[in-house]
C-alpha cells in the first residue's frame, strides 16, 4: 500500500457512483480478505491512466473537482492527492475552486480568430439567460462563428451547431482523396463505409505485408500534417524496428491550433477511415494498442469515433484477429480536458498516462520512448488518412498530385473573411489566391492572412501567388502548420488580434520552461501596451525586446509551443501590420 | 557468486564517447551528459534546476548549449553525450538565450537571495528592468505554517527540485506538486492545504535543494527578518547524526554559538544530501535555550 495521506473530506454518493462507473472493477488496491491485499507499485502505475477519465466524471457530476471527490479517486487509484491536484488544475475544463456557481452546465464561448468579433455579444446573451460562461480559446469550429461548446453537468456535453447537416464545400468531389467520402457516407454505419470503398486498403495492406507497405509509404514522401512535417514512413519504420513487445499507435486528435478544424470534420463525417488507417498503422508497425486522444470540446466527434470502434470490433476489424490477419489490435478513446499543449505529442502521452500534460525533452523520441515509455507511432488524422490512397494506389500514383517536395494533397481550414469557410482539399502547390477563390473569394478588402494558426505567421496580399508547399512556405519564412488559412479584412483590428494571440500563448503555456512561461507573459504585456496606444508607434527598443524574446523562446524552449509563441506577432511587426508610427 | 574472482572482472574499463566542446575533444563516460563533458573540460556552466542528486528535468534552460546540426539549443544537463557531437558553449545564440532566461526570471521572481544566479546574470548582462515596473510578478504571501520552514514563493523559479526531492528522487512522500499552468503554476499541496495537514513529513529535503531560498529554515527566516542573518560569521561543523544507526553526516551551521540550520553533503554516500526530520530539525536539545523541568 502506498503510504498516502488524505484529508478528512469525503466524496458524495453521486461522486462515488460517477467514478465507479468509469473505473469498473479496476482498483489499485483489492482487499481479497483480511489477510490478503493486492496492490503494489506496478499495479498502481498500470491504473494511473484512469485518472483523467475519473476527473472528467467528477467534474461532470459535481461541477468541480471537490476535495472529497479527489480523495476518493486518489484512494481508488492510489495516486498522491497533491499529484492529482496538480493534474486537475492543469486543465481548462476542470475547476478546482469551490466557487458558489457550480450548478448547471458551463457555456464555453470562443474568443479567438473569426469568433472574436461576435464573442462579446454571445457571452452577454448567455449571461443574460443566467448561464455560466467560460471564455474559451479556439473551439475548432472556425467555419461557423461564434463557436459555442456546452460542458454538461450531470449530462452530456453538447455543441448546438452539431445538429446542422454537414455540407462539403467542394460539392462535386473531383480530385478529392481524403474528403471523398465526407457528406456522402453515413458516418454511423460500417456497411455504408464499406459500400464506399472502406476497408479495401486494410485488406490490401495485410496481403502486401509490413515491408511492402513501409516501402510504399517511404516512396510516397508522405510527411506529417500536424505541423512538423516529419516523414511518416521513417517514423513507422522506426517503430517497427524498435525493441519492445508492447507498441502503440496513437491518433493525435487534440486539434487545438487556433483556426484548425479539419480533424473534427473528418472524425464527425468519416470516422471509419481513421479507424481503418490506424489499423493499417498497427499491422504495419506491429502494435497491439491503439489510442485516440480527442480534445474534450469535440462531443460529436467523440461519439462517432466510439461508435465506429464498436462497430469495427463487432465486425472483427478490431480485436484478437484483425480482419483474419491473426494480429491483435484494439483502440481506446481518451478525452482531453482543455489544454492546447496536449497536442504536443509527448505532452499528450503524459496526459493519457495521468500526469500533467507537460512536454518531455526529446530525444529520446516517441518511436522508441513514447506512450508508457514504449515504442509509439503517433500521427495526426489527416496524415493517417493519406495512408489509405497510398496503399490503394501505390506511391507512384500518389505522387502524381502535388509537387516533388510536397507530394499529395493538403487539407486547408479556411475561416474568417471568405464567402464559404470550411475544410478544403487541394494539391500541394495550389496558390493562396486559388484557395481564396475556391472559398468564394475574400469578403471585403484583404488585410492579411494568418497561415498555420497562432503558431504560424501572417502574410499579406503580396504573398497571394505563393504556392502552398512545404518548401515554398519555408523559403518565404512562413509555414503551412496545421493548414490554417485565416483571412482578415481591413475591418479587423490586427493589434487586438495579435494581443489575443499573445494572450492565448500566455494562457496555454504549460509553465514548465522559463523562456515560454515568462516570455509569453512579457510578449502579452507588450501587446496590451501597444493596443492601449491604438496599435501605433512601437518604440525601437520595444521592437528589439520582442526580437530578443522571440529568438530566445524559439531557441531555448522545450517544445514547439514555446518555439512558435512569438512568431505571429513577429511577422505582424515585420510586415508593418501593427506597431507602425502613426 | 563464487569465491573465486576472474581477474578480467577487476577494474572494468569504462567505455567513453568523445565529443568536441568549444573545439576541444573531451571524453565522457558512456551514459554521461554534455554537462559532464563541460565539467571535464573545465567549462563553468550555469545551472538552476540541475542537481547531481536529482533526475534532470531540464526546465530552467539556463544550461543550454549549441549542438551543430540541431535546430534549437539543447539542455546540457540532460542530453546524453553521443560520439562525434560538436558543442559550442559560448556562441552568440547560447549567450543570448542564457541572458534572456536570467532576465526573464529576474523580471518576475525575487532573486535577492540567489547569489549564484545574480553573478551569472551579471556575467551575461541580463537586464530585468527593461520590462518596466508593470511587469507581472509572482506576488504570493509568504507561507509560515509551522516552526520548521517557510515557503516564500515570490522567490520560486519553478525548478521542480523540491517536487522531485519530495517525490521519487528521494523521499517518496509526494506532499507537493506543480499545480496550475503557465505563469500561474505554483508548487502546492492539494488544494493548497497547510503543510501540517498535508502528507509532508518535514524531512526538509525540499529546503536543501531549493536554489533561491524560496524554501528556508524558519530560524534563518527569523534572523533575516531581524536583520541578523550573518553568513560570513557562521561556522559549519560536520558531525554524525546521533538519533539512529544509519550514520548520516550533518553539517551544523552555527551563528552566535547557536545552530541556525542543518544540511548534509550531496556527495555523502549515506545521505546524498537527504536527511529526516530528526537530523534536519531535531537539534533543539543541544541549544542552551531548552530548560529542564
Amino acid at each position: 500500500m502506498a503510504d498516502l495521506k488524505f484529508t478528512d473530506a469525503v466524496a458524495s454518493s453521486g461522486e462515488r457512483a460517477a467514478v465507479e462507473a468509469v473505473l469498473g472493477d479496476e482498483r489499485a488496491l483489492v482487499f481479497e480478505h483480511p489477510r490478503l491485499v493486492r496492490g503494489g507499485t506496478r499495479r498502481r502505475h498500470r491504473l494511473r491512466h484512469m485518472l483523467l477519465p475519473a476527473l472528467h466524471a467528477l467534474q461532470n457530476e459535481a461541477g468541480w473537482i471537490s476535495k472529497g471527490g479527489l480523495n476518493y479517486v486518489c484512494e481508488e487509484l492510489q495516486v498522491p492527492p497533491a499529484e492529482a491536484y496538480g493534474v486537475a488544475s492543469f486543465y481548462e475544463m476542470f475547476r478546482v475552486d469551490a466557487a458558489p456557481n457550480h450548478d448547471g452546465p458551463v457555456t464555453h464561448v470562443c474568443i479567438d480568430g473569426p469568433c472574436r468579433a461576435g464573442s462579446t455579444e454571445a457571452i452577454a446573451t448567455v449571461k443574460a439567460a443566467g448561464g455560466h460562461v467560460h471564455e474559451s480559446p479556439c473551439l475548432g469550429q472556425c467555419e461557423r462563428p461564434t463557436a459555442v461548446f456546452i460542458q454538461g453537468r450531470r449530462g452530456p456535453d453538447m455543441v448546438a451547431a452539431d445538429a446542422d447537416p454537414f455540407i462539403r464545400p467542394q460539392q462535386d468531389g473531383t480530385g478529392l482523396r481524403l474528403l471523398q467520402r465526407l457528406g456522402v457516407v453515413d458516418p454511423n454505419s460500417l456497411d455504408s463505409y464499406r459500400e464506399h470503398g472502406g476497408y479495401v486498403a486494410l485488406t490490401k495492406a495485410i496481403t502486401m505485408g509490413p515491408d511492402a507497405v513501409l516501402a510504399e509509404l517511404s516512396d510516397s514522401g508522405l510527411s506529417g500534417r500536424g505541423g512538423a512535417a516529419f516523414p511518416t514512413g521513417f517514423k513507422w519504420s522506426a517503430v517497427r524496428d524498435a525493441e519492445g513487445d508492447t507498441k502503440h499507435v496513437v491518433a493525435n486528435c487534440d486539434e487545438s491550433e487556433p483556426g484548425t478544424f479539419k480533424d473534427r470534420t473528418i472524425m464527425e463525417n468519416d470516422p471509419f477511415s481513421l479507424i481503418e488507417a490506424m489499423t493499417i498503422a498497427a499491422v504495419t508497425t506491429g502494435s497491439e494498442n491503439g489510442w485516440i486522444y480527442i480534445r474534450g470540446e469535440y462531443p460529436l466527434a467523440t461519439a462517432r469515433i466510439e461508435n465506429a470502434i464498436d462497430q469495427a470490433r463487432s465486425a472483427g476489424l478490431l480485436g484478437d484477429d484483425v480482419a483474419g490477419s491473426g494480429m491483435t489490435f484494439d483502440i481506446e478513446v481518451r478525452r482531453g480536458a482543455g489544454a492546447y499543449i496536449c497536442g504536443e505529442e509527448t505532452a499528450l502521452f503524459n496526459s493519457i498516462e495521468g500526469f500533467r500534460g507537460e512536454p518531455r525533452n526529446k530525444p529520446p523520441f516517441p518511436t522508441t520512448h513514447g506512450l508508457f515509455n514504449q515504442p509509439t507511432a503517433i500521427n495526426n488524422p489527416e496524415t493517417l488518412l493519406n495512408v489509405l490512397p497510398i496503399v490503394l494506389e501505390g506511391a507512384q500514383d500518389y505522387r502524381c498530385i502535388g509537387t516533388e517536395g510536397s507530394p499529395g494533397t493538403r487539407l486547408f481550414c479556411l475561416s474568417g473573411a471568405v464567402s464559404t469557410p470550411g475544410t478544403y482539399e487541394m494539391p500541394f502547390g495550389t496558390t493562396l489566391r486559388e484557395l481564396l477563390t475556391l472559398a468564394g473569394g475574400v469578403t471585403g478588402e484583404l488585410q492579411a492572412v494568418l497561415l498555420g494558426g497562432a503558431a504560424g505567421s501572417f502574410v499579406t496580399a503580396a504573398s497571394l501567388d505563393m504556392p502552398l508547399t512545404l518548401e515554398d512556405t519555408r523559403a518565404a519564412g512562413t509555414t503551412l502548420g496545421s493548414g490554417v488559412v485565416m483571412v482578415f479584412d481591413t475591418a479587423t483590428d490586427l493589434t487586438d488580434m495579435c494581443t489575443r494571440i499573445a494572450e492565448f500563448f500566455k494562457n496555454e503555456s504549460c509553465g514548465q520552461c522559463v523562456p515560454c512561461r515568462v516570455g509569453a507573459v512579457r510578449q502579452h504585456e507588450m501587446m496590451v501596451d501597444l493596443r492601449s496606444k491604438n496599435g501605433v508607434g512601437l518604440a525601437p527598443d520595444k521592437r528589439q525586446l520582442h526580437a530578443d524574446m522571440n529568438s530566445a523562446m524559439a531557441d531555448a524552449s522545450i517544445c514547439g509551443l514555446g518555439h512558435t509563441a512569438g512568431s505571429a506577432v513577429a511577422s505582424a511587426l515585420a510586415l508593418g501590420l501593427i506597431g507602425e508610427s502613426s | 557468486m563464487t569465491g573465486t574472482m576472474n581477474p578480467s572482472e577487476v577494474g572494468v574499463s569504462i567505455r567513453t564517447v568523445t565529443i568536441s566542446i568549444d573545439d576541444v575533444d573531451v571524453k565522457v563516460p558512456e551514459g554521461g551528459t554534455v554537462l559532464d563533458g563541460c565539467k571535464a573540460a573545465g567549462i563553468d556552466t550555469p545551472t538552476l534546476c540541475y542537481s547531481e542528486n536529482l533526475t534532470p528535468v531540464n526546465v530552467c534552460r539556463v544550461c543550454v548549449v549549441e549542438l551543430e546540426g540541431s535546430r534549437t539549443l539543447i539542455p546540457s544537463c540532460s542530453r546524453p553525450a553521443e560520439e562525434g557531437m560538436v558543442i559550442h558553449t559560448d556562441s552568440g545564440r547560447v549567450r543570448h538565450s542564457r541572458k534572456m532566461v536570467l532576465e526573464f526570471l529576474g523580471s518576475g521572481v525575487d532573486l535577492s537571495q540567489a547569489d549564484d544566479m545574480n553573478s551569472w546574470s551579471e556575467h551575461y548582462g541580463a537586464d530585468p528592468d527593461r520590462y518596466g515596473p508593470a511587469a507581472e510578478k509572482i506576488n504570493e504571501e509568504v507561507k509560515i505554517q509551522d516552526d520548521l520552514y517557510i515557503r516564500d514563493y515570490d522567490k520560486c523559479v519553478l525548478c521542480y527540485k523540491c517536487v522531485e526531492a519530495c517525490g521519487d528522487d528521494a523521499q517518496h512522500t509526494f506532499a507537493i506538486s506543480v499545480s496550475g499552468r503557465g505563469f500561474a503554476a505554483r508548487i502546492s499541496t492539494e488544494f493548497d492545504i497547510a503543510l501540517p495537514d498535508s502528507a509532508c513529513v518535514y524531512c526538509g529535503n525540499c529546503v536543501a535543494v531549493c536554489p533561491t531560498n524560496a524554501l528556508q529554515f524558519k530560524t534563518e527566516w527569523d534572523l533575516r527578518e531581524a536583520a541578523n542573518w550573518k553568513p560570513e560569521e557562521q561556522t559549519v561543523t560536520t558531525t554524525v547524526c546521533s538519533y539512529c544507526g544509519v550514520g548520516c553526516n550533518l553539517e551544523m551551521h552555527v551563528q552566535d554559538n547557536t545552530i541556525v540550520k542543518v544540511t548534509s553533503p550531496n556527495d555523502h554516500s549515506v545521505t546524498n544530501g537527504n536527511l529526516c526530520i530528526k537530523g534536519r530539525f531535531g537539534w533543539q536539545y543541544v541549544q542552551p535555550t531548552i530548560t529542564t523541568r
